[in-house]
Formats: structure tokens, C-alpha cells, sequence
């Protein structure tokens, strides 16, 4: 009895020792803290300063309150901006995490070349989104462009892709399953790695068939990860700045505009500082939102 | 006869995976061998006879692709020397006191748009007179650079058995002493993984380059949008240039593999 409270007593004497040391490890993070705070949270508090004024660079500036974000519930050309930024980031969910899941599977066996062909497989988003953007706008050309020609081998008719209204989102979505499927696959890859392999043996003596086996072990299994994915996934295509703006800087005419394109003319084309902010804010609360909702899906799912 | 079936189904189903990458990278390198002659052919002339260096030639006799270059390499190399002289210490630190919470603080730099630091920062670089440098370039690559840094050496760190340093404390060594000589040599790997991911994702960037590059601090992926802008129809340098913008990148990866698919999975880590 004695003897296990003493022990007791020693635990806690080495925990509090352990957090009287860690309070010195402060020391190390503190540098990289100030750079953080200096590049990330500054940027954050000012920006929302600023989305109170009427802040024109150049020339006015002019505390508004609010006024900035009442506009933006009037504002047509920023709703549009929202449903266009929402049908573009679904369709960049869904498709990627299909294939990244297809592709995971195939990964997953063991098979020759296999190091070579999963680093081929991964080449595309690592590849300068810009570089690969302008080989993508060659190959979308209406009469000239090879995908045409592809289209046309096989009896297809031809397609405006991103010259077209109906067209572009889609074509841009193209674009974005080709470069992030692969981080789909990987982050799926390291979940079929890490499932246990007792259900597998027990579905084999049960004469389970393959399809079985995929629906009732190893999607259930699966599905923290695919939620993970989902989340990053979300993230980033509602972020996607890049390939839209050089393949059609938001064209024809607004077809393309995602709120991060819309973001960028109203602060960099019209130099419209205060009202961008204030997208900047409610952009920013959108994503959050989204993330959290994701997160608490993903507590949902955990087994 | 049903097992090579199999076999075979399974050839071409990895065959299929992996060409829409390998073809758009070989469209590539085709459109950048070909005069504008066979560029512009319809149907597309697919390979390049005879191949010409022209296109390659046309990109370099243009002297601001070299400082566009340069500024890239610049750039980059800074971003990522700074994220690692931060960046490391501040994830053996965090390791250390098992802070969940301020690893997770780092996680909303990965979530936050690009375009949301560029305002404020643009603003700020304006009055301090910095536009026209690099400085503020590199100053915004680090909100790349350092939260993969950090992350990529969190978890680096958690994984490293504790005895050797405490061990070394044990014999009087001072905490600054036992990250130094102890844990920092056997984080070496996760040093690589953080330097090559942090280097590739700064390299790629675009968003903070454009908005805040006047016409002498262009980094590259900036100066070959703008070739597309100005020479609409000039397919066969546009490509080389492409190419070769990518092409340090491409070879990392190829090189790396093994790291890099090691701190991605750890992580989901990407830049902005």
C-alpha cells in the first residue's frame, strides 16, 4: 500500500520534472513563433482592419464599419463567384477521390516496376502547376489543340473546352483531378498500409468474394482516411488559384470566376483593398466552417 | 488462361494510371522539340522529325530568362535555409513539449488561401519600401516553407527514442547541446524530407510571385505566364520554357521519391 503510493509520489515528482524542462523547450519555438506571427497572424488582424474601411490604393480611405459586407450580400457578381467556387470544388472532390482510391488499390499490390510506376503516378503534383497550366491551354485550343484531335479519332465531336461557358468548369476541373489525384492516392496508400489483416483471413475462409471483401472490410476500414482525404481535398480545391488563373483568368467573360479569382481582381485590378478584405474574411469563415464540419464527420467515422 | 487473363487486366490497369501523366509530360517535351510549323499542324505532328534545339536556344538568347532564374534559385534557396534555421528547432521544441495545440495553430497556415496574406503583406512591403526586392518574395515563401518545416520535423522528432538525449543531459550537457549534437544528427533523414518538400513547393509557387514581382524580381513560373500573355501563338519556346521551369522539380522528385512520399503521407503537407 505504502509502496504503491510511493511510487505514486515518484511519478509525479518525474511528470513534474518532465514539465519544468519542457517549459525550456519554449525557447526553441519561440524564433519560428515570431516569424509566424510576423507572416501569418499579423496578416490575419490586419486584413480585418482593413475590411472596415473604404480603403482604395492610391487614393481614399475611409472608415465604413460594416459597409463592406452588407455589400457583398448584394453583390451578384460575388454570389455567382460563390456557386461557381462551390460546382467546381464538389466536382474536385469527387472525382480525384474516386480515382485516388482506385489507384491506391492498384498500388497497394505488389507488382515489378512498381516504385517506378508510383513515382510517375505522383509526378503531376509535383510538376509547377504554371508550367503544366500552359501545356494544358496548347492542348485545349479549339483548332489546334491535340485533345481535339484525340476526341475525333474516336468519333467524339469536338469540345470548346475552356472556351465555352458550359465548358470551362469542367475543363479546369480536368485539369485539377490530373494534378491531385495523386496526393489522394498517397494519403490512401498510407491507410491501406496500415489495416489489420485479421478480417482478410476470416472473409478468405468465409469464401468472400473480392467485391465483398472491398464493401464490407475494406471501405469501413478505410473510411477515417477517405475522410482525411476529403478534408485536405475540400481545402484545397476551394483554394485553387493557379491553374484557373493562367488558363483563363476567370473567362470567358466571368464563366470561370471562382471567389479566389474575384478576390484577386478586386484587390490587384481594381485595387479595391477594403472590400477585398472583407471577401478575404468571409472567405476565410467558409473554409473554416467547411474544415470544422469535416473534422467533426471525421470524430463521427472513427471507430 | 484466367490467371494471365488476370495478369494482363492488371498490366493495363496500371498502364492506364500513369499515362495521362507520362503523356502530358511527353507532349511537352514533343511541342518543345518541334519548329512552329509542326506545332501548329492539324492533325499534330507527335514526334519531332528532325528534333530541334531552336526552341531551347530561343529561350536562353532572351537574357531575363537567366535572372528570372536566378531569382527563382534565390528565392527558393532562402525561403527554405530560413524555414530549416526556424523551423527545425521550433519542431524538436514542440516535439518536446508534446504541444498539440500549437502544432494545430501551424495546420491553419495549410488551410488559409494564399491570396489572404498577400493584402495586408502587399500594403505593408509598400510603405516599408521594400517593393522592387526580393525581400518581400521571400518573406512570403515562408508561410510555405516553415509550417511544412515544422510539421514534416514534428513528427520526425516524436519518432526519435529520448534516452540518447537524456542520457546526454545526464551528463551535463545543456538542452541547446543535446539538440545540437544528439537528436539534430539523428533527424537527419527528416531534415532532407522538410529541405526537399519546402524547396519544390517554394520553386512552384506563383500566387505571391505575381502579385508582389516588379519587372526585375520575377520568379520563373511569373516570367512564363507571361510569355503566354504577350506571344499567344509561339507554342515551341513557350514549352521549352515550361519545361524547363518544371524540369529541376521533376528531377527531384524522380531522385527523391522515397523521402518524399515519406513526408507527404506523414503530413498531407502542400504549399499555399
Amino acid at each position: 500500500m505504502s509502496s504503491a503510493s510511493a511510487i505514486e509520489a515518484a511519478a509525479a515528482t518525474i511528470e513534474r520534472r518532465r514539465r519544468n524542462y519542457a517549459r525550456h523547450y519554449i525557447w526553441f519555438v519561440v524564433p519560428a513563433a515570431i516569424a509566424v506571427l510576423g507572416t501569418i497572424l499579423f496578416p490575419w488582424a490586419f486584413t480585418f482592419y482593413i475590411s472596415a474601411f473604404d480603403w482604395r490604393l492610391g487614393s481614399t480611405r475611409e472608415f465604413v464599419g460594416f459597409a463592406n459586407y452588407t455589400k457583398l450580400f448584394t453583390d451578384e457578381r460575388f454570389g455567382w463567384a460563390l456557386l461557381r467556387t462551390l460546382y467546381y470544388t464538389t466536382l474536385s472532390v469527387i472525382f480525384p477521390l474516386i480515382l485516388g482510391l482506385a489507384a491506391a488499390l492498384i498500388f497497394n499490390h505488389k507488382f515489378p516496376l512498381r516504385g517506378l510506376a508510383r513515382t510517375i503516378f505522383i509526378l503531376p503534383m509535383m510538376a509547377t502547376p504554371v508550367a503544366v497550366a500552359l501545356v494544358w491551354t496548347m492542348m485545349f485550343h479549339p483548332q489546334l489543340g491535340v485533345l481535339n484531335w484525340l476526341l475525333q479519332q474516336v468519333g467524339i465531336p469536338p469540345s470548346m473546352w475552356v472556351y465555352h461557358a458550359d465548358s470551362v468548369i469542367p475543363t479546369l476541373v480536368l485539369v485539377e483531378v490530373w494534378h491531385w489525384t495523386p496526393l489522394v492516392m498517397l494519403l490512401l496508400l498510407g491507410g491501406l498500409a496500415a489495416l489489420p489483416i485479421d478480417p482478410y483471413e476470416a472473409a478468405k475462409i468465409d469464401g468472400a468474394t473480392p467485391l465483398q471483401v472491398f464493401r464490407y472490410i475494406t471501405l469501413p476500414l478505410l473510411a477515417p482516411y477517405l475522410v482525411v482525404a476529403l478534408i485536405i481535398r475540400t481545402i484545397d480545391a476551394l483554394k485553387a488559384f493557379d491553374t484557373i488563373y493562367v488558363i483563363t483568368q476567370g473567362g470567358p467573360g466571368s464563366a470561370s470566376e471562382t471567389i479566389n479569382i474575384y478576390l484577386y481582381l478586386q484587390a490587384f485590378a481594381f485595387y479595391n483593398m477594403g472590400y477585398a478584405s472583407a471577401v478575404v474574411v468571409v472567405f476565410f469563415a467558409l473554409i473554416l466552417t467547411l474544415a470544422a464540419l469535416l473534422m467533426w464527420t471525421r470524430e463521427k467515422v472513427r471507430p | 488462361m484466367k490467371r494471365i487473363l488476370g495478369k494482363l487486366g492488371f498490366a493495363l490497369s496500371v498502364v492506364l494510371l500513369i499515362s495521362p501523366a507520362i503523356l502530358i509530360f511527353l507532349w511537352m517535351l514533343s511541342l518543345s522539340l518541334k519548329n512552329e510549323l509542326d506545332n501548329t499542324a492539324f492533325p499534330p505532328v507527335f514526334i519531332p522529325s528532325p528534333p530541334t534545339l531552336d526552341n531551347y536556344a530561343e529561350v536562353f538568347a532572351r537574357n531575363d530568362f537567366l535572372l528570372y532564374a536566378w531569382n527563382s534559385v534565390i528565392v527558393s534557396f532562402s525561403a527554405t535555409g530560413i524555414a530549416l534555421l526556424l523551423g527545425v528547432p521550433a519542431g524538436y521544441g514542440i516535439a518536446k513539449m508534446r504541444a498539440t495545440r500549437l502544432a494545430g495553430l501551424i495546420l491553419i497556415a495549410r488551410i488559409t488561401p494564399g491570396l489572404s496574406y498577400l493584402i495586408p503583406l502587399f500594403l505593408l512591403f509598400q510603405w516599408l519600401g521594400l517593393t522592387g526586392t526580393l525581400a518581400p518574395i521571400i518573406i512570403t515563401h515562408l508561410v510555405i516553407t516553415l509550417p511544412i518545416v515544422v510539421w514534416v520535423m514534428i513528427s520526425f522528432f516524436e519518432g526519435l527514442p529520448g534516452e540518447l538525449e537524456e542520457a546526454a543531459l545526464v551528463d551535463g550537457a545543456t538542452i541547446w547541446q543535446a539538440f545540437r549534437h544528439v537528436a539534430m544528427p539523428l533527424a537527419r533523414p527528416g531534415i532532407t524530407v522538410a529541405c526537399i518538400l519546402s524547396f519544390i513547393f517554394s520553386w512552384n509557387n506563383f500566387i505571391f510571385a505575381v502579385v508582389l514581382a516588379g519587372r526585375e524580381t520575377r520568379t520563373l513560373p511569373v516570367a512564363v505566364n507571361n510569355m503566354l500573355t504577350f506571344e499567344q501563338i509561339s507554342w515551341g519556346p513557350l514549352s521549352a520554357a515550361a519545361l524547363l521551369v518544371t524540369a529541376p522539380v521533376l528531377l527531384l522528385t524522380l531522385l527523391a521519391q522515397k523521402q518524399i512520399v515519406a513526408g507527404l503521407t506523414a503530413g498531407g503537407v502542400k504549399g499555399a
